[in-house]
């Protein structure tokens, strides 16, 4: 059983793609060769900056024969038969055997698929992997037609057992498989010959190569650690950065260098970010001082000088980029202390959406939605505002400018140096959040209004303007941001019907749009008047259009007929959004679908309360059974109302009930009718499907005693109507015709 | 010369020695282009020559200039008009990177003592219509190169290959002679009797570069020389291929190019003076963008660019 080592030599990989392309090689090799009959035992892949390796161990030394019989015409067919038989098996006559059956002689073809040299079927499924390797962003080079990632240099391909070390032929473009490669770019010796894993990996050794990503990101992090221990420090984690260092090198050489005395007094955030963004380097924190004191860098080779060349290199480099960063830092600073008003003036001259305006009116909605939201969080309303006026201002500061990635930790910063109280600094900080599905949701009620403010004007305005996500596309995060929305209500349990909130900025945005500013202004003013007395918007724009003497503009008619439809369809994605994330909960669509048809499904809160008890219920025998009850009486009903062309819901009388389990049925109904509604106007929906569940046994009696198309045309009418006091009830928490099962 | 086993001791010193090692390596070495540019790709022996399929090896400084990088000469190393070292051949040779090495080493820099790494960085000029494959090169954790596999040029894929190698050079002399403020950088050798620094050359042009750029280059006369330059670029390809006059196929691709360098330029100039918004600023990149795939596309049908009759 020979082993195959193959080794693809190329110029510098990369680091992020690195680990990526060692699978996708292992995963096409090896795929390739099952399917051609190769199997082998275990199978390694790995990866440096300048080559990606398999090693393959006990590969079948040939693919095995394969036999294959098959069944023909029977003998003494016509020869149109035999002859097509013949051609389908590749044989001649005299080669097909003669069985008896019980039907009769029959011919028999046996066909042989001989066995392959593993050597033939590696060099084709390493062209094949080769010229359609997967990654992420390919080039060509030279005068050649290959793809890959960076110029190709080199192809390993040998396959060795006890007998002997051979190479496999094969090229691709040019470059003809041998078993010979290199080791560091620096500290290597030239090319040499292997023969085999184990050799190759010793001689890459001694040539300054560690072959495995994970052994190099060992060695940097206990070297960096320990050097970083001598001395009473600690390296600050951060494992994306230590697999990306790990990318960089084949020879990893830890380095510890001094952080100059003026750059201490930065943020840690600062000094972190600048030095990992720019010069991938880690941070080494005094835990006695909880300052970053230090940094690590990793070089790829070691010098005679013990690195000390290298290490001032560095050290004079990043003394420029942090003295770029104080720089950013003190004139952020003095804006900030001088109360930062610049910053807030000037984000009017930013474009934040050539169709949705500057920066500045952007804060103008959200400052004003945010005051509106103040109170469904108990939040002071002017600290809110306030915190919403100042939550971006952060984004003209000269530090969010260089690292996008500061932004709102910055905003904390220059709160507190602007002296603003500290909720408005959390609020900078916090209202963007969550970001991601793992991210954390505020909870202070500043940060909670202004959050939701936020992520409200975004969508509203992009719904505005027509820019919804489509597909896989969705540029301005829309999905998340209502993710966003979703989560902040639900976990901070909050009450409130989001259609005004849609329509106060949905109006909020044409007004922006308007061509008249002043009058947009003042209808804005009256419209919002009348959304905030009667909730949502629906006549209230013709009621203001009405007020209004003389020419209207265009646009209120525009948003008079357009406005309730966009808010509308939001919501429609809201729930679309909702449904996603209850069902990673385990909550069914069915059941989702069930409580979104019904009123107040704008209040996310009341929404989820509905589909969490209705989803308990369903989960027992009671509710199976008082379900399946529901729906035979439902059917019957419609079918009924359908065929009569009336509605079935007033005026059943016990009195004219003939069966005891008619009778016992509407004594129930009248038992329970009134302990559900006064349950879920408690919005107690567990206690209302309790009183729904006490329902079951009656129904289930009725039916199964009662024919409700009775020949007695007012008996049959009352009936219904006992079968629509049934439907009432059971209507309450939920439409439970959208129900499965 | 001085001995490329020495260490160079001023800034011209760093370009002769450059200058030196490419001519050794067989590089045609041409002068800058004589027009305005943002950087050393825009010079036609770049941006033409790596299209068409004829071969192709030049090395050159190329004064290059961005005005919104101007800072009165203040900064330690950020300048308006500064110079790049800038090598093009094509096809690739396979031992491009060993070249490239071999050129740090004759500015002087001991591979044995510092940590040359190739970390990736894909280049993409919007404004040219190109993109390639490379990295950016780093001594001691300092970006001293830009290295480059072009893959596409106006809107063509580049076959052969170039590979283009860009030094900026004052960042790059500054670390190899261990001086922390490009103005105090010799320019030429300290020892001899008139030593020059490069403050002494280019500060006060920085500062006047710096007002006219940011505060008084008239926008209005910009703006209408940026219409004619387009317009111009246009007319000029407009003509008939074969000239009236000597009746030979003459294609004016160098001319055209030579206005959607102005173009560039001129864009250039008005964003730095504030008044492109971020909307217009897209607008206007594709439209330099267009000049250059139409030049691209012309410059194709001409014998430098691999046109057979």
């Amino acid at each position: 059983m020979p082993d195959l080592l193959i080794e693809l030599f190329s110029e510098e990989i990369p680091a992020r793609m690195q680990v990526r392309a060692a699978e996708d090689l292992k995963k096409r090799m090896t795929d390739g060769l099952v399917e051609a009959g190769l199997t082998y035992a275990h199978a390694h892949a790995f990866s440096t900056p300048r080559r990606l390796t398999l090693a393959l161990e006990g590969l079948l030394g040939e693919s095995p024969t394969i036999r294959e019989e098959r069944k023909g015409p029977k003998v003494g067919a016509p020869d149109k038969a035999i002859d097509g038989f013949l051609r389908g098996a590749g044989l001649t006559r005299d080669q097909l055997e003669e069985r008896e059956t019980p039907k009769g002689a029959v011919y028999f073809a046996s066909i042989e698929k001989p066995g392959r040299p593993a050597a033939a079927i590696i060099a084709e499924v390493l062209e094949d992997t080769i010229r359609n390797f997967p990654w992420p962003k390919a080039m060509r080079w030279g005068t050649g037609s290959l793809r890959w990632v960076r110029p190709l240099h080199s192809i390993l391909c040998i396959l060795s057992d006890e007998a002997g070390t051979e190479i496999v032929p094969f090229s691709v473009d040019g470059i003809k498989a041998g078993d010979t490669t290199e080791g560091h770019r620096f500290m290597g010796g030239g090319r040499f010959a292997v023969t085999g894993f184990e050799d190759y990996q010793i001689k890459l050794k001694r040539d300054h190569v560690i072959l495995e990503s994970d052994e190099r990101a060992e060695h940097i992090w206990n070297d960096a650690t320990n050097v970083a221990f001598a001395q009473g420090l600690e390296v600050v984690q951060d494992k994306g950065l230590l697999s990306e260092v790990a990318g960089l090198v084949e020879w990893p050489v830890v380095l510890m260098g001094d952080i100059a005395e003026d750059f201490l007094g930065l943020p840690p955030e600062v000094l972190q970010t600048s030095m990992k963004e720019h010069q991938k380097f880690f941070s080494v924190r005094n835990p006695k001082t909880d300052r970053i004191e230090k940094f690590i860098t990793v070089a790829n080779r070691e010098t005679s000088d013990h690195g000390a060349t290298i290490l001032a290199g560095n050290q004079k480099v990043l003394f420029a980029r942090l003295s770029d960063a104080k720089f950013f830092w003190e004139n952020d600073i003095r804006v900030a202390e001088a109360g930062a008003q610049d910053w807030v003036d000037s984000l009017n001259n930013v474009t934040f959406h050539n169709k949705l305006g500057s920066q500045g009116d952007r804060i103008g909605r959200i400052a004003a939605l945010s005051r509106e939201l103040a109170g469904v969080v108990e939040a002071d309303a002017d600290v809110t505002e306030a915190a919403a006026r100042f939550a971006k201002a952060d984004l003209s500061s000269e530090m969010v400018y260089e690292f996008p990635e500061l932004q709102g930790l910055m905003g904390r910063y220059y709160a507190g140096a602007a002296g603003l109280p500290v909720e408005v600094a959390n609020a900078a900080q916090e209202h963007y959040s969550p970001l991601g599905p793992s991210d954390d949701v505020p909870s202070a009620p500043v940060s909670v209004a202004v959050a939701l403010a936020d992520k409200l004007d975004t969508l509203t305005g992009f719904w505005a303007i027509d820019e919804k996500p489509t597909g896989s596309k969705d540029p301005f995060a829309l999905r998340r941001a209502a993710l966003g929305v979703i989560r902040l209500v639900l976990e901070n349990d909050l009450r409130l019907g989001l259609d005004t909130y849609f329509d106060w900025q949905l109006l909020r945005h044409e007004a922006h749009q308007g061509e008249d500013a002043l009058l947009a202004q003042a209808l804005l003013a009256d419209v919002s008047a009348q959304i905030a007395q009667h909730g949502v918007l629906g006549s209230v724009v013709r009621t203001v259009q009405d007020a209004v003497d003389g020419d209207l503009p265009k646009y209120i008619s525009d948003l008079r007929d357009s406005l309730p439809d966009t808010s509308k369809d939001l919501l429609g994605f809201f729930h679309d959004r909702l449904k996603v994330y209850l069902r990673e909960q385990g909550v069914r669509h069915d059941v989702i679908d069930a409580c979104i048809a019904m009123p107040g499904n704008d209040d996310l809160t009341l929404l989820v309360k509905r589909a969490r008890a209705l989803g308990g219920f369903l989960g027992t025998e009671d509710g199976v059974n008082l379900l399946q009850g529901f729906k035979r009486a439902n059917n019957i009903l419609t079918q009924a109302e359908e065929k009569d062309g009336v509605e079935y819901s007033f005026g059943a009388d016990v009195k004219f009930a003939e069966d005891d389990a008619e009778k016992a049925l509407f004594a129930a109904l009248d038992a329970q009718e009134g302990a559900i509604s006064s349950a879920i106007e408690a919005e107690d929906f567990a206690a209302a499907m309790g009183g729904m569940a006490a329902l079951r046994a009656p129904i289930d009696a009725f039916f199964e005693a009662v024919q409700v198309n009775s020949d007695n045309e007012v008996v049959r009418r009352n009936r219904l109507n006992l079968l629509s006091r049934i439907r009432v009830a059971c209507l309450g928490v939920a439409d439970l015709t959208r129900v499965e099962g | 010369m001085a001995s490329t086993d020495s260490k160079p001791r001023s800034f011209q010193e760093i370009i002769l020695r450059l200058q030196n090692y490419w001519a050794e390596k067989g590089c045609a070495v041409l002068q800058p282009y004589d027009m305005e540019v943002g950087a050393g790709t825009f010079h036609p022996a770049t941006t033409l020559r790596s299209l068409g399929t004829n071969s192709w090896a030049a090395a050159y400084v190329q004064p290059s200039r961005r005005p919104t990088d101007g800072r009165y000469g203040e900064n330690p190393n950020r300048l308006q008009h500064y110079y790049q070292y800038q090598v093009l051949i094509k096809p690739s040779p396979p031992n491009l990177q060993e070249l490239y090495l071999g050129s740090l080493e004759a500015i002087g820099i001991d591979m044995d003592l510092h940590d040359i790494r190739f970390v990736e960085d894909d280049w993409e000029s919007p404004t040219l219509g190109a993109w390639g494959l490379g990295w950016e090169v780093w001594c001691d954790g300092m970006e001293v190169s830009q290295f480059t596999y072009f893959q596409q040029v106006g809107g063509h894929d580049c076959h052969p290959v170039s590979g283009e190698l860009t030094y900026g050079l004052e960042r790059l002399a500054m670390y190899v002679l261990g001086v922390d403020h490009v103005m105090d950088m010799p320019y030429n050798d300290p020892q001899t009797p008139i030593a020059l620094t490069y403050g002494d050359v280019f500060k006060q042009t920085e500062q006047e570069y710096s007002r006219w750029n940011f505060d008084v280059a008239n926008t209005d006369v910009l703006l209408k020389q940026f219409e004619e330059a387009e317009a111009e670029c246009g007319k000029i390809l407009a003509q008939d291929h074969i000239d009236p006059k000597t009746g030979k196929r003459i294609i004016m691709v160098h001319p055209a190019y030579d206005q959607c360098i102005k173009a560039s330029h001129l864009f250039n100039l008005l964003d730095a003076r504030g008044v492109i918004s971020v909307t217009e600023r897209q607008a206007y990149i594709g439209r330099v963008r267009a000049l250059a795939k139409q030049c691209a596309d012309a410059f194709v049908l001409t014998s430098a660019g691999g046109y057979a009759a």
